[in-house]
């Protein structure tokens, strides 16, 4: 009791004398701690602004607010066990994560996925990015005070859901990407539920147009802000919307495609200016193609088997248990050791919904991998964020962060 | 706290009612006439039934949780019409903190200093299995709640569904509305760590001295 | 990826400019990969920006425990125009984890080292701000190296926590 607290201690300590540090009378530097706990970041982002006046003159992320040790947690586990810890890292992207994880096995084994596998997934993957823009869309704009849109992203967000649910039992961390193609095939009536959800998206996506399109606050907001140049953003190696946004047209679909996005036709949309109305428009106009792909996939989606033949690595069905020995034996290993991959390193890039995600694995010839590494695109563009925003002002700074798209548990892992 | 309303006695009501305004009626009349049309209760359940109505969550999305936490704001499974329609941001003006997502280890002291910072009657909810039990990632990096935080609710799910969710709130509010309620100190047997401040004699303790030895003689309060 | 031919040209190129910094190739599964000595890694890294591989695509860490020298640092290096990936390695023992930073060519490799150094202890030298990004600032040891334990907790809920497992805690 007669201890003063450590933390009063500190409270008694602040002066309320009138000097002012800084660059004189009239100008003073303020460092204000933006989160970890604070509406507008997406997720436990710390920011230390240093302010003088409204005007940003530096920001210092801190991150590891939700480190998670996945990848640690990754090395302790079965190769085919690791892909329900690896979705939860980008949270949003739930499909992308074991889908760069997957595609790096699949080098280091050499299995063949068979196409009508590559056609489900290409389906899951874009109506995952179609879902993750949506989620950005609301919740930017209700950064941005359009609190409308947050509602009307979700609408469409919960027919996405279901359509997860209806192909895999579960709305999010689906667990339906494996090692050699997808867990099951897709139930009856998954194909209309599908069709019938691509043929109101482009209207839906009009509506977000409309509402946000004509805005004036909002174009006043978004346009001319934090403006970037291509050079650099490629120094700091930023990939995804940032960078088409500022005139790169490069895009991982187009330039090394993998599971078949090279039969599908659709455009890249591409900014001119680099700023965070360019940013906005890139993400929206990658709703309606994504939605093509989708209509195309369905079209040409291909008879087959949905997995990879290989009884070594991908479970046999379960009606050949009751009649062959060898299924058994099969599955009893895969179940309790898991299959084992050769030595080895891949690095399996694909284009996610935030930049180029990457998965880099080493095999050591055990059932477990020895090292297991995302290279997540939020991570990397979170340093893009203090030469954007160097000189503007702390609304910009929010509008940026929106803008930027970051998710926490990708930058965290 | 039940009432009873038959229909068909409307009129027969409406008759009373007026015999009762005319000072017509007696002895027994005027005891079923008030057991009808006058609700008693104690003031503790009726407070209680207000604020299990009326519960503000914080604004705390941590990871995967924090999207189904967002959907259930949304249209579909809506919360706002059992009350919690208010996501506060401040935690001085939030009355439930919604843990929803992985708590690592550079997290759980801000969390805890967030959760100090509520006002008494707080609750906590820990939504999602990394919140209450570590989950899937049972390694270096992350803390269960419960280690830091009484926590009134767990909700398990990786992630809930929002009608998990929701049902785990429902659960709260009838925690709430239902069941002796003490401050959480009571509840979860931590009386005495309260912080004490020391006696104020010429010292700078200013507004902020809440010990009991000095409330009748704070000097400069 | 350049084909074998194409990756032994690139190898020779590096050994002609330096005889020391190529410690070896290795080109397997559509991936080419330059094993290089540490001490070299800025001019191999800049001679194959001069190549044309001038993104740096991922810089990651790698544990080969109980191989030593145990820490490799990976770069993942792209080239835009052609569609071409290479990689390069370089690996430090754990007595002496350093090696040079390139975040004077990339400034995109801020937070990717600091990660690795966070993670596994490889100090950069001339990254003027390396302290630990993910977990606490005053963490001790380096998680992600395979000695380091994976962790953990036994889990109590509050409601039994007088029964069962841990109840003499």
């Amino acid at each position: 009791m007669s201890v003063l607290s450590d933390y009063r201690k500190r409270e008694q300590s602040v002066t309320m004398s009138t000097e002012v540090a800084g660059l004189g009378e009239t100008h003073e530097l303020l460092t204000l701690n933006i989160g970890p706990h604070h509406p507008a970041t997406h997720g436990v982002l710390r920011l230390i602004a240093t302010l003088e006046g409204e005007v940003v003159r530096d920001i210092k992320p801190i991150i590891g607010y939700v480190h998670t040790g996945i990848e640690k947690t990754a090395e302790d586990k079965q190769y085919w066990k690791v892909i329900p810890v690896i979705e939860r890292m980008d949270y949003l992207s739930y499909y992308f994560n074991p889908m760069a994880y997957c595609g790096a096995v699949e080098t280091l084994l050499g299995l063949e996925v068979p196409p009508r596998a590559q056609y489900l997934r290409v389906i899951h993957l874009e109506l995952n990015r179609i879902m993750s823009h949506l989620v950005w869309l609301g919740t930017s704009a209700l950064d941005l005070g359009a609190m409308s849109m947050f509602w009307y992203c979700f609408r469409e967000r919960e027919t996405i859901l279901d359509l997860f649910e209806m192909s895999s039992g579960q709305r999010m961390h689906t667990r339906y990407f494996q090692v050699g193609g997808v867990i099951e095939d897709i139930p009856v009536g998954f194909a209309e539920k599908v069709q019938a959800f691509v043929d109101e998206m482009p209207t839906r996506a009009d509506q977000y147009a409309d509402l946000l399109e004509k805005n004036e606050i909002l174009l006043s907001r978004l346009r001319d802000t934090c403006i970037l140049d291509e050079q650099t953003l490629l120094g700091l190696s930023v990939t995804g919307p940032l960078l088409r946004a500022a005139g790169n047209p490069w895009d991982l679909r187009k330039a090394a495609p993998y599971s078949s996005y090279d039969h599908f036709d659709f455009k890249i949309p591409v900014g001119s200016v680099g700023d965070n109305y360019d940013r906005f428009r890139v993400r929206h106009a990658e709703l309606y193609e994504s939605t093509k792909i989708i209509q195309q996939a369905l079209d040409g989606l291909p008879e087959g088997p949905f997995i990879a033949d290989d009884r070594k690595v991908v479970l046999p069905p379960r009606h050949e248990l009751a009649t062959s020995m060898e299924a058994l034996i099969h599955h009893f290993k895969l179940v309790t050791e898991g299959f084992r991959v050769p030595e080895g390193e891949a690095y399996y890039p694909i284009e996610g919904p935030r930049g180029e995600l990457g998965c880099f694995v080493r095999a050591d010839g055990s059932a477990k991998p020895a090292r297991v590494h995302m290279r997540d695109p939020s991570f990397v563009n979170l340093q893009a964020l203090a030469p954007m925003v160097k000189d503007a002002y702390i609304a910009d700074l929010i509008a940026t962060l929106a803008m930027l798209d970051p998710i926490l548990g990708g930058i965290d892992r | 706290m039940e009432v009873k309303r038959e229909p068909a006695d409307f009129r027969s009501r409406q008759l009373m009612a007026r015999d009762m305004l005319r000072g017509d009626l007696e002895d027994a009349d005027i005891e079923k006439f008030v057991e009808q049309a006058v609700m008693t209760t104690t003031l503790d359940r009726a407070v209680a039934w207000a604020q299990g109505n009326s519960i503000y969550p914080l604004t705390f999305g941590l990871a995967c949780c924090a999207i189904e936490m967002m959907s259930i704001v949304a249209a579909r499974v809506d919360i706002a019409r059992f009350g919690f329609e208010a996501f506060r941001a401040s935690p001085r003006q939030a009355d439930v903190i919604l843990l929803s997502g992985r708590v690592s280890m550079k997290m759980a002291p801000v969390i805890r200093r967030i959760y100090d910072q509520m006002l008494e009657p707080k609750f906590a909810i820990s939504m999602g299995a990394c919140c209450s039990s570590m989950g899937i990632f049972n390694n270096y990096a992350l803390v269960p709640s419960d280690k830091f935080l009484p926590i009134d609710v767990h909700v398990p799910g990786c992630p809930p569904r929002p009608e998990a969710l929701a049902h785990g709130i429902l659960k709260l509010r009838d925690k709430i509305q239902y069941n002796e309620r003490d401050g959480w100190r009571e509840r979860y047997d931590a009386v005495g760590t309260e912080e004490v401040l020391p006696s104020v004699t010429g010292s700078v303790g200013g507004p902020l001295a809440t010990n009991e030895e000095t409330a009748g003689g704070a000097t400069g309060a | 990826m350049p084909d074998a031919s194409g990756l032994e040209a690139i190898a020779q190129e590096l050994r002609d400019a330096d005889p020391t910094s190529v410690l070896g190739t290795t080109h397997s599964g559509g991936r080419a990969e330059i094993q290089i000595d540490p001490e070299r890694n800025v001019a191999v890294l800049e001679h194959l920006r001069g190549r044309g591989y001038s993104f740096l695509a991922s810089l990651h860490g790698v544990d080969y425990y109980p191989h030593e020298p145990r820490l490799g640092v990976i770069y993942e290096l792209l080239d835009m125009t052609e569609v071409d990936r290479i990689s390069v390695k370089a690996r430090v023992s754990t007595d002496d984890p350093r090696i040079a930073s390139v975040i004077g060519m990339w400034p995109g490799a801020n937070y990717p080292e600091r990660e690795v150094y966070d993670m596994f202890g490889v100090e950069f030298d001339g990254h003027d701000d390396l302290r630990r990004i993910l977990m606490p600032e005053d963490y001790e040891g380096h998680p992600q190296r395979r000695d380091f334990p994976v962790g953990g907790e036994p889990v109590l809920f509050t409601y039994n926590e007088t029964d069962g497992y841990g109840a003499d805690l």
